[in-house]
């Protein structure tokens, strides 16, 4: 059984942010980037997958410029077979890759190459959260979603999804292939030791570049092949520290702020 | 010729939820602004009647599809019965509540029409009769303006931010057939237990803990929050120590809120955390650490025990 797993690498979400003079990206210098949690959790489940059978092999698929071979062996280091690394730097700073669909649309060029039972991504990438890379993914493979999944169990060639739903779960069934996206909860991220990253430098990653897969990127990719393309960045307000409230029992700061929150703030 | 702007709304445990009166409020406007017409969307079971409701946020038209088969939501029935929706009303723009359900929803309808979504708009203008959208990326700590593409414009709203008002209308109902779509996913089970409490990204009030609760025994909390008719929310650390469900995480990596009050009870404030609830109208910190990162984005600040504040707050507010 051969199982896809989509990777996206973020900046760390414990880490500030700088708006690049362009206006519509980031400015990467000393960006700390992280593994996307939600596919962290889509790397884990399909190793577990790996590792409850004998047949598996798990392929990571992602898409970046030359930065993300650092994901890359993180997920060599968790446990995975085989990488593939679509470099969608077109120029410098240019890149194929600049909203869901162009995203979307590279990934699903390159699954098509590959054998694939099932396909893994996260819920959601926290950077820009479109929720929307698998949906696009399964239309374009023509491949059923199942979103959000909590628990889910392969019988032969048939799967069983608990999906996490608004007050309760869903069951649903399936049979392969279909793309399962992975909700928090479904796993414990394994943490591989450096020493395991230090040793995954060695692994080879099958490294394609746009022009690989036949597009033509300019035309069909980036900014004139997006859906939904960033005009500016700011930040937002900055909120500033307020009033400590001071002095007496915790019953009197608790009165005082009842009284502020009435009075003052007129939120209740 | 495409015209107007038609909402897709929520019929959700017997009512319509928040978000999507928010959603039709808005879309009202644009439609005005753009002197075109509005439609409303309702998908359920027995919804003809409630879908009636929608008149007073003034749209042109309602249009219902009602069937036993959506009694629950279901994405492959949404999706096509939607896509259909889209092809007789021909809009220029639809809009969605940011919702769970939503956000899946607009997601498989975006990619099927190969149309440009913009996902929880924190603001939806018009420019030469072409939907621009505020959105925040990497959980707030960037708002960027939008351009999207495509013979239908696409966008879902945030909870909580855009106002609901009434406005006048003609509202004529319309019926539209189920379409049962296509898929190869079978449900086997659905469990679903309706709550009467507010979802936490719908809440006006939350009361949230951290790695401060110190355990499983949340009770000063959820008293406060059942006080102010509100949710509890909580901290990554506290989801990930299992002392509360994935559901109420607040954050970059959980859900993003916007109350009107929101109360941080033993959070020491991470920036994934801040980032998921910056936008609160007002901010009150409670912790015992005096350098608690958490007092720097709060409006009201208490250094003390949260085991002896909260209850007391509590009890201020029974007063």
């Amino acid at each position: 059984m051969d199982i896809v797993v989509l990777m996206k690498q973020i900046p760390d979400t414990e880490a500030p942010v700088e708006i690049a003079e362009s206006g519509h990206c980031l400015n990467e210098e000393d960006l700390k980037w992280a593994i996307n949690p939600y596919d962290e959790y889509a790397l884990e489940e399909a190793l577990l997958i790996k590792e409850s059978r004998d047949d598996v092999t798990v392929t990571v698929v992602t898409v970046g410029p030359d930065r993300v071979s650092e994901a890359i062996r993180v997920a060599y280091a968790m446990g995975v077979d085989n990488a593939i690394h679509i470099n969608d730097e077109i120029d410098e700073e240019v890149y194929g890759a600049v909203d869901a669909y162009t995203t979307s649309t590279i990934l699903a060029k390159a699954i098509k190459e590959l054998p694939c039972d099932m396909i893994i991504a996260g819920t959601r990438a926290v950077d820009d959260d479109n929720y929307m890379v698998p949906a696009c993914v399964s239309k374009m493979l023509g491949v059923p979603m199942i979103s959000n999944v909590a628990k889910q169990d392969i019988d032969g060639s048939t799967i069983t999804c608990e999906q996490a739903i608004d007050g309760g779960v869903a069951v649903l069934k399936a049979e392969l292939p279909i793309l399962m996206t992975a909700a928090k909860g479904i796993n414990e991220p394994r943490y591989p030791a450096f020493r395991a990253i230090m040793k995954a430098k060695k692994k080879k990653v099958d490294e394609k570049e746009l022009d690989d897969l036949g597009f033509d990127a300019e035309a069909e990719l980036g900014r004139a092949g997006a859906k939904v393309r960033i005009r500016s960045m700011a930040y937002p307000e900055a909120r500033a520290a307020g009033k400590m409230i001071d002095g007496g029992s915790p019953a009197e700061k608790a009165a005082e702020l009842v009284r502020l929150l009435k009075e003052e703030a007129c939120v209740i | 010729m495409a015209q107007g702007v038609l909402v897709v709304t929520e019929y959700w445990n017997k009512s319509f939820r928040k978000i999507s009166l928010e959603a039709l409020s808005k879309g009202k406007e644009l439609a005005a602004e753009l002197g075109e017409p509005l439609t409303a969307m309702v998908l359920g079971s027995g919804v003809a009647d409630a879908a009636k409701e929608l008149a007073a946020y003034g749209p042109d038209a309602i249009l219902v599809a009602d069937d036993a088969s959506i009694e629950n939501y279901r994405s492959w029935i949404y999706e096509a019965t939607i896509i259909d929706a889209i092809k007789a009303k021909e809009p220029k723009m639809v809009i969605f509540g940011g919702t769970n359900q939503g956000k899946e929803i607009s997601a498989l309808v975006a990619a099927e029409l190969s149309c440009g979504l913009a996902v929880e708009c924190t603001d939806l203008e018009l420019e030469e009769g072409k939907l621009v959208a505020t959105r925040n990326l990497f959980g707030g700590k960037v708002v960027s303006k939008v351009d999207i593409e495509g013979d239908v414009q696409m966008a879902s709203i945030r909870p909580n931010v855009f106002e609901v008002k009434e406005a006048e209308g003609a509202a004529a109902v319309e019926s539209l057939a189920v379409n049962a779509g296509e898929t190869r996913v079978t449900l086997v089970e659905e469990r679903i237990e309706f709550s009467t409490k507010a979802e936490l990204t719908e809440a006006d009030y939350i009361v949230s803990g951290g790695r401060g609760m110190e355990g499983e025994d949340w009770s000063v909390l959820e008293d406060l929050a059942a006080t102010l008719n509100g949710a509890v929310g909580a901290s990554r650390n506290a989801v990930d120590l299992g002392w509360r469900p994935v559901s109420d995480q607040v954050g970059q990596t959980g859900k993003v809120v916007s109350p009107k009050l929101y109360i941080a009870c033993g959070i020491s404030g991470a920036m994934q955390h801040v980032a998921g609830m910056s936008t609160s109208d007002v901010i009150v910190a409670v912790n015992n650490d005096p350098d608690a990162l958490i007092f720097r984005v709060s409006d009201y600040c208490i250094q003390d025990d949260l085991f002896e504040v909260v209850p007391a707050i509590t009890a201020e507010l029974k007063k």
